[in-house]
């Protein structure tokens, strides 16, 4: 009896570490503790071109990250980029005049968001539209621009 | 001379369709045994005991050296790219992908398998298995199915600690000797981790191989030639026929899993 009980302990330390390593994974190791939460409000906006932005993408303003890309889809009418964002509903008091820029995070970094507020007292709520964008720099066009005005100037 | 070639082709293929069906037999009847085990938890928690906690150890070990590993020389190369602070995200990546299901699958059919194989194999050459039958017990049900459902409970619940050992092993060696940002480790891991795709399917990755090792190592044991030289055969062909499996098996799943 004294051993299939000591047999019978260690079968459960050994489910609980095991259920330990994965509640570990789940929560220090990956996304699940800061997922994207499903309040919040839904903002657009169009870009002629949003590089290598993704859903989950982040949307930062003043550098603190507001809220998630939650999709990327292509207007075949426009030729644009639409992108679905989530805000966080903490944060509803962006101006309706605000600029949204897809930025570089880092030379190799990730593409992100960055929203500048304007000076508009009104603000954007569920469903709008940001209509004034920028869209991502793609290095090749730099590059092309840069030799191009090289050789213009000389 | 060519029917007698032909006839030998024929039998050949036809001994290998008969092992092939045997084994799928085997699997039926072990998965179909579940009750033995609800009725009887004893039988499972004692092969708990021989599969999972037995393995522990050499399973934290192996993951934590392999995390270090992992963590020296991803330091170097992302180094080179003046990445050095996702070295968080490289390693817990690689381990809970890969490294996690498919090394405890190997270690597993090292440790595990080739013992269940080897009781099996013993078992059937001393009769064992027979005397069961003899007294009316199902030597399927009661013998190979706790042993299946215990290889295939502790596969995940393994790899789960070799994952999170492996990630704590990359913490001390790139946090505590290389001088990684501890935040930006954490942060970066957590931003680029994702639940679903990631741990989920690592968990899949370990349940499916748990299926597999347990089951080619009961059923070499089961269809071992009860001798002492066909049960050491059966050792070894478990422990190699569950390594192929488990590697081929892993590039199967990784084109379903993370190919888009």
């Amino acid at each position: 009896m004294g051993k299939q009980r000591g047999i019978e302990i260690l079968v459960g330390l050994f489910m609980a570490v095991g259920f330990v390593a994965l509640f570990f994974l789940a929560m220090q190791v990956s996304n699940l503790s800061a997922a994207v939460n499903s309040d919040g409000y839904r903002l657009t906006a169009r870009f002629a071109n949003v590089g290598s932005l993704k859903a989950r993408s982040p949307v930062s303003m003043a550098g603190v990250r507001v809220g998630r890309v939650e999709a990327v889809s292509f207007d075949k009418d426009t030729y644009e980029a639409v992108v679905t964002m989530r805000i966080d509903a903490a944060t509803d008091t962006i101006p309706d005049d605000t600029f949204a820029n897809i930025f570089t995070a880092g030379l190799l970094g990730e593409q992100y968001i960055a929203l500048e507020p304007g000076g508009s007292m009104k603000y954007l709520r569920d469903g709008d539209e940001i209509a004034h964008t920028q869209s991502a720099l793609i290095l090749e066009q730099m590059i092309g621009q840069f030799l191009f005005s090289k050789a213009g100037g000389d | 001379m060519i029917l007698e070639g032909l006839a030998r082709l024929g039998r050949s293929g036809l001994g290998s369709l008969e092992r092939i069906g045997r084994a799928h037999l085997l699997l039926a009847g072990m998965v179909l045994g579940i009750g033995e085990i609800l009725r009887r938890p004893g039988l499972l928690i004692a092969q708990l005991f021989n599969i999972g906690v037995l393995s522990m150890l050499i399973i934290g070990v192996s993951g934590l050296f392999v995390g270090m590993v992992l963590g020296l020389q991803g330091y170097y190369v992302l180094a080179q790219f003046g990445a050095a602070e996702s070295l968080g995200v490289m390693v817990a990546a690689s381990l809970v992908r890969e490294l996690g299901p498919v090394v405890t699958a190997l270690l597993v059919a090292g440790r595990a398998g080739s013992a269940l194989t080897a009781e099996i194999g013993l078992m059937k050459a001393t009769e064992q298995l027979s005397g069961l039958e003899m007294m009316a017990v199902d030597p399927v049900r009661r013998i190979l199915t706790p042993r299946f459902f215990g290889g295939v409970l502790a596969m995940p619940l393994l790899a789960a600690m070799f994952s999170a050992v492996g990630v704590l092993g990359g913490y001390f060696v790139g946090v505590g000797l290389l001088g990684v940002d501890s935040g930006s480790f954490w942060s970066q891991m957590q931003s680029k981790v994702d639940f679903h795709e990631d741990i989920v399917n690592g968990v899949i990755k370990s349940v499916v191989f748990g299926v597999v090792v347990t089951w080619i190592a009961l059923f070499q044991g089961h269809d071992s030639v009860p001798t002492s030289e066909g049960v050491s055969r059966a050792t070894t062909r478990s422990v190699v026929h569950a390594a192929l499996a488990v590697l081929g098996l892993d590039f199967v799943l990784t084109a379903l899993m993370f190919g888009e």
